[in-house]
């Protein structure tokens, strides 16, 4: 039987992890390859290295965080962020990076998705679309939340299908960073409209999040980053907190 | 030596990183020829059936030898489905026929989805020396649109609505339907039960 999956995120910005990190016996609480290593043994089913550089220097150390992070995790691994072009693409895959996630760049130019998935095949291309709530559907928006496309989530999602997307990762605008839950309606509604995998992210919260967004949500996989912060074995204790609330996942 | 053979199809980073971190060393082979020094062979693979039309006549007839030396074979994914007649993918381009059967798309009812994505559990059927050490119903990563039929040389099976060979086995030629090399420490397990064929 297919495990549900729970992906954790890693926010990095120059070679570093950001965002509030609570974790005791890190040697370097900052250092991206030490915390996927933490929760590779915790038992985390996939890794997303979510870059959060501007700068050109920047890009550069993101290849050699993704060789490091890489060298030692035997599940897959995608990189996102910034990812405009082939040769981006090409960098990070080179580097050790399974997937890709793409999103401004496949929204201003949607062959990109063709284009990656020819040569890398769709298993290797996730198309990221950050959606806000307006009136009875959902929006999608581009740079960060910052620009409107005049896409609807489900018409989007489903020409990222077509055009070889291999997965979907959905963002909730509405609750990214409110730890109010994940937008079930929201994912069950692209869950439905697409055949390809649709990974929820955005308002995790509390473990009952993850029972919903799986239960209620009808999402695939689940992403996080910063409720896998805040205790010692937190990947273990969630999917513990899963199995018993009828969710099948992957034992640690 | 390991021959990973590179057609073209995906990446090949990953496989290599886990047949080292499996104690293997690894070589690409250029041409059919270069297949002669290898100690054994890795075809890995995503992507469309089509890819391994690439490998055709003269890759085929040296990793054919190959075989009947008894070098250890290892088809991973797309790799493993070549090891069979064909694929309905690309209904045209021949695999090697090593195992009897095609390849079908997978027919699954929602909720589940095809593509088959993420982590299933195995099946074992009877013994096998790749799945040396590796427990009954592990979870291993998956990520196909199209699997083998199971027949008498399964080693393991998974269900996503249907039932596929995860795992095939004849004398030394092996083929595993899933990425050992994003399988974690079970998928390590069996690398090193391959690298362990390799060097005797």
């Amino acid at each position: 039987m297919l495990a549900r999956r729970i992906v954790a995120c890693l926010d990095v910005r120059n070679g570093c992890v950001v965002k509030g990190i609570n974790f005791g016996g890190l040697r370097n609480a900052g250092d991206p390859a030490e915390l996927a290593k933490r929760y590779n043994a915790d038992g985390i089913d996939e890794v997303v290295i979510l870059d959060v550089t501007a700068t050109l220097e920047g890009r550069a150390t993101l290849t050699e965080t993704v060789r490091a992070v890489s060298k030692e995790l035997f599940i897959p691994l995608t990189v996102g962020g910034g990812i405009k072009t082939e040769a981006d693409a090409a960098a990070v895959i080179d580097a050790g990076a399974d997937k890709v996630s793409v999103n401004s760049a496949a929204l201003a130019d949607p062959s990109l998705i063709e284009r990656l998935a020819r040569q890398y095949g769709s298993q290797a291309v996730i198309v990221a679309i950050d959606a806000k709530r307006e009136d009875n559907s959902w929006s999608v928006f581009a740079r960060s939340g910052q620009t409107a496309t005049g896409h609807t989530a489900v018409e989007w999602a489903r020409e990222a299908e077509s055009r070889g997307a291999g997965e979907i990762l959905l963002t909730s605008i509405d609750r990214d960073g409110t730890r109010s839950g994940f937008d079930c309606e929201l994912t069950s509604t692209l869950a439905q409209a697409v055949s390809i995998p649709v990974i929820a992210s955005g308002g995790a919260g509390t473990f009952d999040h993850f029972v919903d967004v799986f239960t209620v949500g009808h999402a695939d996989a689940a992403l996080a980053a910063s409720v896998f912060h805040f205790s010692e074995h937190p990947v273990a204790e969630l999917k513990e907190h899963l199995r018993r609330n009828g969710v099948h996942v992957r034992p640690c | 030596m390991i021959a990973l053979i590179d057609y073209g199809a995906g990446n090949l980073t990953s496989v290599r990183k886990g047949l080292a971190a499996a104690g293997g060393t690894v070589y690409s082979p250029a041409a059919p020829t270069d297949l002669e020094r290898a100690s054994a062979i890795v075809v890995p693979g995503v992507g469309h059936f089509s890819a391994t039309a690439v490998l055709a006549d003269q890759w085929r007839q040296a990793v054919r030898e190959r075989i009947e030396r008894d070098v250890p074979l290892l088809g991973i994914c797309l790799g493993m489905q070549w090891l069979f007649e064909g694929s309905e993918e690309a209904a045209g381009v021949p695999g090697l026929g090593i195992f009897p059967g095609r390849c079908t798309k997978i027919v699954a009812v929602r909720p589940l989805k095809v593509p088959h994505v993420g982590w299933n559990t195995l099946l074992r059927i009877g013994t096998s020396s790749l799945l040396e050490g590796v427990a009954d119903g592990v979870h291993v990563y998956f990520t196909h649109t199209f699997a083998a039929p199971i027949t008498a040389d399964t080693v393991a099976s998974t269900t996503h609505d249907v039932s596929f060979a995860s795992a095939v086995e004849r004398g030394y030629v092996f083929g595993l339907q899933f990425h050992p090399e994003k399988s974690a420490d079970a998928g390590l397990q069996m690398l090193r039960n391959f690298v362990r064929l390799v060097h005797g």
